[in-house]
């Protein structure tokens, strides 16, 4: 039996591609900004925790953790790596349009093959049948409520 | 990420079992985590109240299951292995590396311990992950 995903469930999946790439991309350009950090200058990281885009970075790398771990809770974790693996194309199309970086040939290849990927997975079902746990199928089947 | 320093190559048996540590210490972490979430099922159903009050079960729930602990340990020691893989192996090789050993130990350890259905579907979604990730290391 095909599970079928409540829109809320979407939006997780949604929050865990954006919430990684986006957190990832804003603690890159607020470490730029800090400068590099080594182990002669260590309170460089506490003062890197005030900078706008580290603190904003964290809270969204929480946010990613939350909503990852809220998905792994309804669906298979083969399921969960593509999403989080649509991360890493939204990680180059940031670093190509905010950061102005150059996009290869070669990344261009890789984002397709992601987003193949994530295709493929997505039209499968989202959590595996145990018959063992008939009360879970239920639930997860909407029955039960 | 930027990083304009290139460390001397180490030896390819200490890069690699770097690289296969951290990979088996994510996969380690990810499959206890999936597990503890799976037995807790959705946590949407721990939710008591409405509104924030209502996610105090939920994370009370996540926090105190052992398998979540193990596996948030075993990610927590997995940033600081990368941290020091990093050191010694150019991140143009670590990042892909551990990502897609990760993709590919992860299909393997949710088919054998977390009995999931990994479908053809699911293998080749893996093998065009990982591809993918290579190709944008490039």
């Amino acid at each position: 039996m095909k599970h079928s995903l409540r829109p809320s469930q979407y939006a997780i999946l949604i929050a865990v591609m954006l919430t990684a790439s986006v957190g990832d991309t804003l603690l890159s350009r607020g470490m730029a900004q800090v400068g590099a950090v080594d182990m002669h200058h260590l309170g460089l990281l506490w003062h890197a925790l005030f900078n706008p885009y580290v603190a904003s970075g964290i809270v969204l790398l929480i946010g990613f953790f939350a909503s990852y771990m809220t998905a792994l809770s309804w669906a298979d974790l083969t399921f969960v790596m593509p999403a989080t693996a649509f991360g890493y194309v939204v990680v180059a199309l940031l670093s190509r349009f905010w950061l102005h970086e150059h996009l290869s040939l070669y990344r261009c290849a890789g984002i397709l093959l992601i987003v193949c990927a994530v295709g493929f997975v997505a039209n499968g079902p989202s959590l595996t049948e145990h018959p063992s746990h008939p009360e879970l199928d239920l639930m997860d089947s909407g029955a039960g409520r | 990420m930027h990083f304009a320093v290139s460390h001397a190559s180490a030896a390819p048996l200490r890069s690699w079992s770097c690289i296969l540590f951290v990979a088996a210490l994510a996969i380690a972490g990810e499959c206890l985590i999936a597990a503890a979430m799976r037995s807790l099922g959705d946590l949407d159903l721990l939710r008591t109240h409405s509104g924030l009050r209502g996610y105090a079960g939920p994370i009370r729930a996540v926090l105190s299951s052992p398998l979540f602990l193990i596996g948030a340990l075993c990610m927590a020691l997995n940033f600081f292995a990368m941290l020091f893989t990093l050191s010694i192996v150019d991140l143009s090789l670590a990042a892909p590396a551990t990502a897609s050993l990760t993709y590919i130990g992860n299909a393997i350890a949710a088919k054998l311990f977390l009995r999931e259905n990994v479908d053809r579907r699911r293998w080749l979604a893996v093998g065009f992950v990982c591809a993918g990730v290579v190709l944008l290391s490039k």
